[in-house]
């Protein structure tokens, strides 16, 4: 048997052209200011990916129709900003959602974290859901203010949708929490998983900093007032406890992601992977 | 105005008349103008612009709605066309018409009540209950009864959540005000 093995495809440059005709991976090296954008984009996507994975899924109808609305919502935010980026890196937003390696992801790992498939609880979901549509409310409210006038009219779309993700995931937070015995304590393990890696969400490093100065968005450090304003009643009512913060710092919007994201991303990408540049 | 004014103003006319006949391909009871999605018509030396605000970021109907329009006025012989989005400012349903919510109530959607001062940012801040932002006096699009709940925060689009009527027991979909 001679023929086994296909060649390798080729690792294609920067370059437009090259992308277009390899399933190999596109490298794109942003800028600081490309970047942020990017962990914000990336956040959106893959947080919307794993929502998706409810889909027929959840305990109820009602809620299979909510976690995926919120994922098209959270899909649509991604594609805008991808889309933007790309018209300055010379990639379409399929590309950037595709063909990037793990390296190249800038989500928080927060986003990425198993949902369902992996023993994770509906409590999980929710509380994640929570977490990052407050965080990403208060976000897009600030970024309405961006010097960047594409970012601030896709913000001021965002910060609506936001508000309809908050209001959600802030109803069944006490809901649990605060319900039976048993929804309350598998609330208290989701708190005891998750929010270790709230960390993330406001660190700052060279990225925030390039961000800032040039007035483009915020500073991580800079949403934590606003966030807690709107997690902690929320916890309060759901009888939850706030943890301390403790000294473990996830890393994915380095790029240096969890042992979960090579799965996630295989399974999202396979079909550009497969079929570069298919369309529908 | 100039003969060649006319002409070109004549045209933009007949694009929005054509544009009044164009429905929203998921809630087919609306055209795009009375959805207030067309923000402005544009004649230029190469042909007409047609400036759209997208309704939701992951709307998947825009596109569709795009090329419909293209389509509309190039069957209508307006020449050339292009469809352009227009972000900013963010779509409302402030935006849409009192005959589109007419043809909502009608087709058996609640037309949504008015969001404005719902959504200025930092209003009242304090006061902000997240929890607290369902639509609490909708109609019932049948029977007109107040006397309904809310039976999913999330509905069959994007922009629509589902309610039930409590006095004609019939369930009808209500256009969420954003």
């Amino acid at each position: 048997m001679d023929t086994a093995f296909a060649p390798l495809p080729t690792t294609a440059s920067a370059s437009n052209a090259a992308a277009s005709t390899t399933t190999g991976s596109i490298v794109c090296e942003p800028t600081p200011q490309q970047a942020y954008l990017m962990r914000i984009a990336d956040s959106c996507l893959i947080h919307a990916q794993r929502l998706a994975e409810w889909s027929g899924h959840a305990p109820i109808l009602e809620e299979d129709i909510a976690l995926t609305n919120l994922a098209l919502d959270l899909l649509g935010q991604a594609r805008a900003l991808l889309t933007h980026v790309g018209r300055q890196t010379g990639f379409d937003e399929d590309q950037l959602a595709f063909l990037r390696d793990e390296r190249d992801f800038r989500n928080f790992t927060l986003v990425e974290l198993p949902g369902r498939r992996a023993g994770r609880d509906f409590a999980d979901a929710v509380l994640r859901n929570f977490l990052l549509s407050a965080w990403m409310n208060v976000l897009w409210g600030k970024l309405e203010q961006s010097g960047d006038a594409e970012v601030a009219a896709i913000a001021g779309k965002a910060v609506k949708e936001s508000r309809y993700h908050v209001a959600h995931a802030a109803d069944w937070v006490p809901r649990l929490g605060d319900g039976s015995e048993e929804s309350a304590r598998r609330m208290r393990q989701a708190v005891a998983r998750l929010w270790p890696y709230t960390e993330e969400l406001f660190e700052t490093d060279a990225v925030d900093t390039a961000a800032a100065e040039a007035g483009l968005g915020p500073m991580r450090a800079a949403l934590r007032v606003d966030w807690r304003a709107i997690v902690e009643p929320v916890f309060a009512d759901a009888g939850l406890q706030v943890p301390a913060a403790g000294a473990f710092r996830s890393t994915g919007s380095r790029g240096v992601h969890s042992e979960h994201m090579g799965y996630l991303l295989a399974e999202m990408q396979t079909l550009q992977r497969s079929f570069p540049g298919g369309q529908w | 105005m100039t003969a060649r004014d006319q002409a070109l103003s004549a045209r933009v006319a007949q694009a929005w008349d054509v544009l009044r006949g164009v429905l929203d391909p998921e809630v087919p009871a609306i055209s795009v103008t009375d959805l207030g999605i067309v923000r402005d018509v544009v004649e230029h030396d190469d042909g007409l612009e047609v400036l759209v605000t997208p309704t939701y970021s992951g709307c998947p109907a825009t596109e569709v709605i795009e090329q419909a329009i293209a389509d509309a006025l190039a069957a209508a012989g307006l020449g050339r066309v292009r469809v352009t989005q227009r972000r900013a400012p963010a779509w409302t349903t402030d935006w849409i018409t009192p005959q589109g919510r007419e043809n909502l109530r009608a087709y058996g959607i609640a037309p949504p009540g008015a969001c404005a001062g719902a959504a200025a940012p930092g209003k009242d801040a304090a006061n902000v209950q997240p929890i607290r932002l369902m639509a609490r006096d909708v109609a019932c699009p049948r029977c007109g009864s107040a006397r309904t709940e809310r039976l999913s925060a999330f509905g069959s689009t994007a922009c629509k959540s589902l309610y039930r009527c409590i006095e004609c027991r019939e369930p009808f979909e209500h256009f969420k005000p954003i």
